[in-house]
């Protein structure tokens, strides 16, 4: 064993990648949980966008093409969530998971031929003198460009939930739709658009997997991944900033457990593997329990079927 | 313009002809990703849904049906009652793997004792081990509040490592040069859940599912605790006045769909699957939920949305040899039978009006 070997710089560095796809994710949720639809099939797209991006990438070349490609695909995938839960007013969790386990079979189905093959490279933005400022170059200013979309993703989406009518009306329709619709807003419109710009968010994050981070097609490779975006919301309490925070706690226990693991630890590969998913479950309790109450912040009509009578 | 307009109560008529509904709009666009898969649409949706039952290996085949379904309705049947309080437990997966781990560890650990109570004994160690991986979930929603749905599921991958671990350490078996998994059950008979009746596929494993079956059934029409169950699921509110104890009955629906799921993972392990190996479960928890959903939460829907679910892993595998289909497309149908049937189900809940809408 031997801890030495390990980083910090690196290890701070890969954290930025490891919480990326999280960040993304858990940001689309975000907006769609805000406009009160709880979409438990954030895995389904991510998988699903994962396969898209991939095999874009891989037959045109082009990594940009790909991630366009992942979005697409995520959004299509959520818009038959949208369309069960919003025109035929379906169970929203019942659609989720349904929307995991097809997304969940469709990307395995798609992704057959493409086991085992290298993704085009996505290219590294050198920022020039940044990048050579000693410990925080490498970490922030030597990153793929997908890192800085994400970031600045979660700031417009701070900056228009605070700041915007768009943003207003977005958690008005959450917080109260009969309300809302009272006032004259399109509730299922707005709830849709939500959906779609989630599915695209969590189509991004789940390219950035396949085509950045593992760089490789394997099935089932986002191995819970929405789910801990989801998860990460409820720790977020629903607030960009926080979940951003909670996005890089994860991703600092993934890349530190994944050098320990290198470093040859004597905890057994299988104990460290699953500690990823023992803490978010433990950062859920503390969250949810006592003076936290995450309950508290959460959008008033999260999972609720708006049907208006009239 | 087409509307929709709530009915005062769900139509019995369309709650038993939405599933049928649903397994024909999936046969038909599944027929259609075939089609898209350059297979035959008519040729595949005949492999899958005809040949197991009547074709020309439907003696093997039929045997199988009853393996596959037996864990499928056990799984089931716990969930649904979860599902009608509003009780989600998705992680049955994770359940059915502690209770299958949990199981064989009794079984091997009396190895090779010759008893006939080493197999009820490892019958109770995977329903409790199921019990209690499914109490932590229930434990943590009733003392913290934590969302039970991302907990039970969070735990499924935890279940899964502690699998890898117990197949390449613990549990590993002494004599097998270094391979990874267990003993096999086949080879030591007191704890092997052989077939009842040989070439049925009947095992102790269908056996609970047919007694858990009855056991729901009642529970539902005659028992308090049905009541409160079927209560808290469609007015929360009236069922926290009548005295209904959620905490309760959240600890009672998380832990018996954990007890069933556990059983479901024992009769797995020491019967068709016969030994712990890093990738024994196949997913039955997970599409056990669409079961559930498809037998839309009766025991009685079950049993038979548990054969039809069977029925697509059989006629899956026998496309998959037969016309290269590939596995994860019967996944894929799978997944899309659980979107029909939410989408048709609007059917059962509202009435569909055409023509102008009325100003009021």
């Amino acid at each position: 064993m031997d801890l030495s070997a390990i980083s910090p710089t690196l290890l701070l560095a890969s954290l930025m990648v490891a919480a990326t796809p999280i960040i993304l994710a858990a940001t689309g949720e975000l907006i769609v949980e805000k406009s009160g639809v709880l979409n438990l099939g954030v895995e389904g797209m991510m998988i699903v966008g994962a396969i898209c991006g991939f095999a874009i990438a891989v037959e045109s070349g082009s990594p940009t093409l790909g991630f366009i490609a992942a979005a697409t695909g995520g959004a299509l995938l959520s818009l038959i969530f949208g369309f069960l839960t919003q025109v035929l007013l379906s169970n929203q969790v019942a659609t989720g998971l349904a929307l995991t386990l097809f997304g969940l079979g469709l990307s395995s189905m798609l992704g057959q031929s493409y086991v085992g093959i290298r993704p085009p490279a996505t290219e590294k933005l050198d920022i020039p003198f940044l990048s050579d400022i000693p410990f925080i170059g490498p970490i922030l200013f030597n990153q793929d460009i997908i890192v800085y979309v994400t970031l600045a993703l979660v700031i417009g989406t701070w900056a228009v939930l605070k700041f915007t009518r768009a943003g207003l009306i977005l958690r008005a329709v959450g917080e109260n739709h009969d309300a809302a619709h009272a006032l004259g807003y399109k509730v299922v419109r707005v709830r849709l658009m939500a959906i779609a710009f989630g599915g695209a968010c969590a189509g991004l994050g789940g390219a950035y997997l396949s085509l950045v981070r593992v760089p490789q097609w394997t099935e089932g490779m986002t191995a819970g991944a929405g789910w801990i975006a989801l998860a990460i919301v409820v720790f977020g309490a629903w607030r960009p900033f926080r979940v951003l925070l909670g996005a890089y706690l994860f991703g600092g226990v993934t890349v530190l457990q994944l050098n320990l693991q290198a470093a040859g630890v004597a905890i057994p590969v299988e104990y460290l593997s699953m500690s990823p998913y023992l803490i978010t479950i433990a950062v859920l309790v503390i969250m949810s329990s006592g003076k936290a109450k995450a309950a508290l912040s959460a959008p008033g009509c999260l999972g609720r079927i708006f049907h208006a009578s009239s | 313009m087409i509307a929709l307009e709530k009915r005062p109560e769900p139509s019995k008529l369309w709650s038993w002809a939405t599933p049928i509904l649903a397994v024909i709009a999936t046969m038909i666009a599944g027929g259609l990703m075939f089609a898209a898969l350059g297979k035959d649409p008519v040729e595949s949706i005949r492999t899958i849904f005809w040949d197991p039952i009547f074709g020309e290996f439907a003696f093997y085949y039929r045997g199988q049906l009853l393996i596959k379904a037996g864990p499928l309705i056990l799984i089931a049947i716990g969930l649904s009652l979860g599902f009608r309080a509003g009780i989600w437990n998705i992680g049955a997966e994770g359940q059915y793997i502690i209770g299958a781990i949990c199981g064989a560890a009794v079984g091997l650990a009396f190895y090779p004792w010759d008893s006939f109570i080493v197999f009820p004994l490892m019958i109770l160690a995977g329903a409790l081990g199921g019990f209690l991986w499914a109490m932590i979930p229930g434990i943590l929603r009733v003392k913290f509040n934590t969302n039970e749905i991302l907990v039970s599921l969070l735990l499924v991958y935890v279940a899964e490592f502690i699998l890898a671990s117990m197949a390449l350490g613990a549990l590993k078996n002494p004599d097998g040069a270094g391979f990874p998994g267990s003993r096999n059950f086949r080879s030591y008979p007191a704890a092997y859940n052989e077939e009842i009746i040989t070439g049925t596929g009947m095992h102790w494993g269908v056996v609970a599912a047919f007694i858990a079956v009855i056991f729901a059934y009642v529970l539902l029409a005659r028992h308090l605790m049905g009541f409160q169950i079927k209560l808290a699921g469609q007015a929360p509110r009236a069922a926290r006045f009548g005295g209904v104890n959620p905490s309760r009955l959240i600890l009672f629906c998380l832990g018996i769909s954990g007890a069933l799921a556990g059983l479901a993972g024992l009769f797995e392990v020491s019967g068709p699957a016969g030994q712990i190996s890093i990738d024994f479960n196949v997913g039955y928890g997970f599409t056990a939920i669409i079961v559930a959903f498809l037998g839309r939460l009766h025991p009685i829907g079950i049993l038979l949305a548990g054969l039809l679910l069977a029925l697509t892993y059989i006629g899956g595998e026998a496309a998959q040899s037969s016309l290269g289909l590939p596995a994860a497309a019967i996944q894929a149908f799978q997944g899309m039978l659980l979107f029909f049937l939410l989408a048709v189900d609007v059917l059962t809940n509202f009435r569909i009006r055409f023509g102008k809408r009325e100003v009021a």
